[in-house]
């Protein structure tokens, strides 16, 4: 498969490559990992003039330390968040999440930041970054904001990152403690989640006394489910509990129906996934 | 002339050879052809239609004629008869509707992404971007897309034709004196016996060879070279010449290496055509490389059957007849085996049993889909399907265990000959001893008694047990037979031996290997008949040039057929051998005895080695006055009967109720496919087969949406199994050597594909089937394995509830109805 033409463009700094936004409207696409832009100018569904490539903005790639969250660079790969440290005793649900994310090959290419640019709602990062409540950088030509997780997607493919704005960060407040598990359903390996769930619990002598979870592809967007995490608070991490505030997982969501699955499988499968997802989180 | 030595020749026949042809292969530093490029070389691109069924009004190329680097934009009514034909080399009736196929239609599309223009640029970006600017208008018409829709003549795929229907096949037992009239077993079965009924849907399924197809053609030369990712060299040959008026011996096809086929490269295509047609009218050389895109939407499909059937048994479980009525969708034209797929099934839904009664009734239909035509084991995979889930339907209405029921029926070791009810002869098997091989392995005792404990105590995560006692009919074909049938070929396959100078050899097959590994097995057996060593053979395929007759590589055939065609042009060599050792030897040519690849005079140390003798005919200064001076030979070999290998698999499942999520346990086969050349080739199709099987039962299906697009167009639709979502086989073998051939071999290319899908689903309904669950279609998602289970609680089929029987007016006798979309 051969894109549309397109000139091309390696800004070393976000200064850079927000002026070559600015100059070229929407006439640009930002490249991060490309396992997703590629694919889309391949088969011809998307075809910019300009493609800006943030790889040579050394800035944008890494996870720091910044008290109590962790900001984690744009460009940072997927397969750097699986093995970081820091992440796993501070944000443990994006590593759970992340090692179910496609292959080891695109895990190497694919970048946290052009995951949740992309805003795909069978993301696996989404879901997990709006259940830790990230907020996101976003730099545009009049400075740098923060969003909030829950501001920041908007819809399908859509979220608060303006056409001249790069998102260069995440910042992700620290979990410490908590347990985390992501239960992705899947029909083959490696495949985009048919639905998935992502559970952060912190439990306290055997009571759970705050819940995050979050929802893959039951939307348009990832999803918080409210009402489990509210119906966890202050119970005993035990099957029948959880069991009891987990039916609750796909109030308020919209699942799709598609070739893997309609609506009313999917919304069986979030109940289903987020009581193992809780349960395990807990060590139950 | 060398002393004695003693013969320290290792057999090669049976060693676990590394295939000599994988490094070239998997490093891809290869001629595959897309990577062939020729000076002044022009690239194709095609503009290909988005509807299912449409008028094509009118075509406007200006704007792509006017891009940049665009050399020419051709339409169907350009090209005119220069564009050749598409055809169908299998009329299965003499009436069979057949819509004329042309490579690019000019007035009416039939399926989407039916090629209405080629654009000829200087790369193949440039005429990509110029085939957006093609303006096509249509006119849309009504599209036949349900298959059983369409056999009602509702819509009409091809309105001049009058009818979706193109040919009605039949066998019955009584009529042919083979068996006796299903009808009246079926009858009286009703009156005591047991008549199971059902009717199963084989979904359709794309052959995704990991090579996309690529034609590259130079018109260049006094003949015009074609390039060609195609399993099937020879017969495009044929076929370009026969629709083009080229004469044959002007044209050469190559097929180099080929990255898979699966039966989805046996064919001549539009875009073959397409490309022969523009290369001769421009006079340069031109390429075309489908798109993955494009190679799921166009390359032809495979399955998509409706089978209905009807098994009649005795109180005491032994089969009184079998009917068969199959609905096949042929897509929008008849392909080049077409119709005959669904056929080649016609005489294996008796598999291994001895069925007294059977009758088999195929409707082939056109629909506005793409074209289907043969995926690995073509017909044999849907025959198998059909009867293993009846036996294991049998068995549960019998309450007694699947093997037992199988066991009481199939055709006993000691009865080898045997006559089957559909008038094969297969010689040789013993179903017996694969099965306990099998049991063994899997551990099938342990497995059906922790079933029980888990039924008992009603787990959330239930095991099946699936079983498939299969054999298929490969080694395709005696071309007598195929005469009989209405084929437009013979089945016979061709080889040839050279004996070089320097005492290498050069095998020459018609047999066209994309991936089998024929270079080293059949190197193996000229090692070992010639006494050569092994590396110094070297086997040459699928150029018409160098291997100017074959028959090609599908159906099982290349080993059985061409194997046996090598063997018999080795056996020449050494006869052609044998007066000239004798000559100079000085002695009787009765004295001589050739082993281990010398001529030796009886009790004496005198001798010859083959490699002097191809170094003494070639200089030629000393040879019998009536000998020619070449060693060379050729043979041509017509099998005298098909190929029957046959296998016990089972395999045991999990299944989680709550979510309706399938996986996979254990499997465990042991196939009986004669004597073996090479193991570690026969693990590796066995190994790819099960997988390719497996994944028709689990994952893979082409679905299309009601306008007639193909929703499963990309690989995140359709999904194709990676090494993550396989296990480790149990794999082991019996051995019945094949009687009708020299070395005693049977197919095995097809084997894993045809036993593994009714395993499968056997193992998966056999988990569920105490929570009133009696089929469940492929592929069983997850989605449709729940939905089964939430059906059946709220007033779903009841088991042991008196069987359905079909009824015209009836609705709700499709057996999978209710199981979820
Ligand atoms: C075969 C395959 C399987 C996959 N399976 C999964 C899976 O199971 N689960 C899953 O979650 N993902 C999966 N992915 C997608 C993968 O996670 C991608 O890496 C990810 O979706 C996009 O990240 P990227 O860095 O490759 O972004 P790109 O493809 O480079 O960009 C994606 C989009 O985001 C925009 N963008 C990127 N970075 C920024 C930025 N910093 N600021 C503003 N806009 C930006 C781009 O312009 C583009 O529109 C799969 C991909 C492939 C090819």
């Amino acid at each position: 498969m051969i894109p549309a033409q397109f000139d091309y463009l390696a800004p070393t700094t976000v200064d850079e490559a927000l002026a070559a936004l600015a100059e070229h409207g929407d006439d640009a696409k930002i490249l991060a990992g490309g396992q997703s832009l590629l694919p889309v100018l391949r088969m011809r569904l998307n075809a910019p003039e300009m493609v800006i490539d943030l790889n040579k903005i050394p800035e944008l790639r890494g996870v720091r330390d910044d008290g109590d969250h962790l900001v984690i660079g744009a460009m940072t790969r997927h397969s750097d968040i699986a093995t970081d440290p820091q992440v796993g005793e501070h944000a443990a649900l994006l590593q759970k999440a992340v090692h179910h994310l496609a292959d080891e090959q695109i895990r190497h290419r694919g970048t946290f930041g052009g995951a949740l640019a992309h805003a795909d709602p069978a993301g696996d990062m989404g879901a997990p970054a709006l259940a830790l409540g990230c907020e996101f950088v976003i730099a545009g030509r009049d400075g740098v904001r923060n969003v909030a997780a829950d501001d920041f997607f908007v819809d399908l493919f859509e979220t608060a990152i303006g056409e001249d704005e790069i998102l260069t960060a995440v910042r992700v407040p620290k979990h410490t403690g908590w347990g985390a598990h992501y239960e992705k359903f899947v029909r083959v390996a490696h495949q985009w989640p048919i639905v998935a769930v992502a559970a952060a619990v912190k439990v306290d002598g055997g009571t759970i006394t705050e819940a995050r979870v979050g929802l893959t592809n039951m939307g348009s967007t990832p999803l918080r489910a409210r009402a489990v995490e509210d119906a966890l608070r202050g119970q005993p991490a035990t099957e029948d509990a959880v069991r009891d505030a987990a039916a609750r997982a796909a109030e308020g969501a919209n699942p799709p129906s598609d070739l893997n699955g309609d609506a009313e499988y999917r919304a069986h499968l979030a109940t289903v996934l987020t009581r193992r997802a809780v349960l395990t989180a807990s060590g139950v | 002339m060398t002393a004695v030595q003693e013969p320290t020749v290792e057999r090669e026949i049976g060693r676990e050879r590394r295939r000599k042809e994988d490094q070239r292969l998997i490093t891809g530093r290869t001629r595959w052809t897309d990577n062939i490029n020729l000076p002044g070389m022009l690239h194709l691109a095609m503009v290909r239609s988005p509807f299912a069924h449409a008028k094509i009004v009118s075509i406007d190329t200006t704007a792509a004629k006017d891009a940049t680097n665009v050399v020419d934009v051709l339409t169907g009514a350009d090209l005119g008869e220069s564009q050749g034909a598409c055809i169908n080399a299998w009329a299965i009736t003499e009436d069979q509707v057949t819509p004329p196929h042309l490579p690019m239609p000019t007035d009416r599309v039939a399926f989407a992404g039916e090629v209405v223009a080629v654009v000829v640029a200087r790369s193949a970006a440039e005429a990509r971007d110029a085939a957006e600017l093609v303006d096509v208008e249509y006119e849309e018409l009504p599209a036949a897309l349900d298959l059983k829709e369409a056999a009602t003549d509702a819509v009409l795929a091809h309105p001049d034709l009058g009818t979706n229907k193109s040919a009605f096949w039949k066998f019955d037992s009584a009529e042919a004196g083979t068996g006796g009239d299903v009808d009246a077993a079926i009858a009286s079965a009703r009156d005591g016996g047991i008549v199971i009924e059902r009717e199963y849907r084989q979904q359709r399924l794309i052959p995704a060879f990991m090579e996309p197809r690529s034609v590259v053609v130079d018109p260049t030369g006094e003949q015009i070279t074609v390039w060609s990712a195609t399993q099937i060299p020879h017969i495009l040959r044929f076929a370009i010449a026969a629709t083009t008026g080229v004469p044959e011996s002007k044209i050469r096809v190559i097929a180099p290496d080929v990255g898979g086929g699966f039966g989805g490269k046996l064919q001549q295509t539009p875009e073959e055509m397409i490309a022969f047609a523009v290369a001769r009218r421009i006079g340069k050389p031109v390429k075309f490389t489908e798109t993955r895109s494009e190679s799921l939407m166009t390359a032809h499909h495979g399955r998509d059957q409706w089978q209905k059937l009807t098994l009649a048994a005795d109180k005491d479980g032994k089969v009184t007849g079998l009917k068969v009525e199959l609905l096949a969708d042929l897509g929008a034209y008849v392909a080049i085996i077409g119709g005959g797929v669904p056929v080649l099934g016609a005489f294996m839904f008796n598999s291994i049993y001895k069925f007294p009664a059977y009758q088999f009734n195929c409707q082939t239909v056109l629909t506005n889909k793409t074209w289907t035509d043969a995926y690995r084991g073509a017909g044999r995979p849907e025959a198998t399907y059909g009867i293993e889930r009846m036996m294991d339907e049998l068995a549960a209405e019998l309450g007694e265990d699947p093997i037992e029921v199988r066991r009481r029926n199939w055709i006993d070791a000691s009865e080898f000959p045997f006559t089957t009810v559909a008038g094969l002869e297969y010689d040789s098997g013993d179903y017996e001893k694969a099965t306990q091989r099998a049991m063994e392995m899997l551990g099938y005792d342990e497995l059906r008694a922790e079933q029980k404990r888990r039924r008992d105590a009603g787990d959330r995560v239930q095991l099946g047990i699936g079983v498939s006692t299969f054999t298929e009919m490969c080694g395709l074909a005696p071309s007598r037979v195929l005469g009989q049938l209405n084929y437009g070929a013979g089945g016979w396959e061709h080889a040839s031996v050279r004996m070089l100078a320097t005492g290498k050899v050069e095998v020459v097959t018609g047999a066209s290997a994309h991936g089998q590994g024929h270079e080293t097995a059949f190197s193996q057996i000229v090692a070992d008949r010639l006494g050569v060593p092994f590396d110094d053979v070297e086997v040459l395929h699928g150029d018409t040039q160098i291997s100017h007759k074959g028959l090609d590589t599908y159906g099982s055939r290349s080993l059985v057929v061409g194997g046996e065609a090598l063997v018999k042009a080795v056996d020449k060599v050494i006869e052609k051998a044998k007066p000239l050792a004798a000559h100079l030897l000085e002695a009787n040519a009765e004295d001589l005895e050739y082993v281990g690849g010398r001529f030796g005079v009886r009790g004496t140390d005198q001798g010859v080695t083959i490699q002097e003798l191809a170094g003494a005919a070639f200089a030629a200064h000393n040879y019998p006055e009536d000998m020619e001076p070449s060693l060379d030979a050729e043979a041509t070999y017509d099998p005298v009967n098909f190929n029957y290998p046959h296998g016990t698999h089972l395999c045991a499942v999990e299944v989680d109720t709550e979510t309706g999520q399938v996986s996979i346990r254990k499997y465990a086969c042991c196939d009986d496919i004669g004597n073996i050349i090479n193991p570690l080739i026969v693990a590796g199709q066995v190994h790819g087969g099960l997988v390719q099987g497996i994944a028709q039962a689990l994952w893979e299906e082409a679905v299309y949406d009601d306008s007639g697009t193909l929703v499963s167009g990309s690989f995140t639709d359709y999904l194709l199994p990676t090494t993550a979502d396989t296990l480790s086989f149990e794999v082991d073998h019996t051995t019945s050597p094949s009687l009708t051939n020299t070395l005693g071999t049977k197919g095995v290319g097809e084997a894993g594909t045809i036993a593994s899908t009714p395993a499968v689903v056997n193992a998966v309904v056999d988990a569920v089937r105490h929570l009133g669950i009696n089929d469940i279609q492929m592929p069983c998602t997850p989605q449709r394995v729940w939905k089964a289970i939430q059906g059946a609680g709220s007033g779903g089929a009841t088991p042991g509830a008196a069987m359905p029987h079909f009824s015209e007016d009836q609705p709700g006798q499709d057996s999978t109805e209710g199981a979820g979309a």
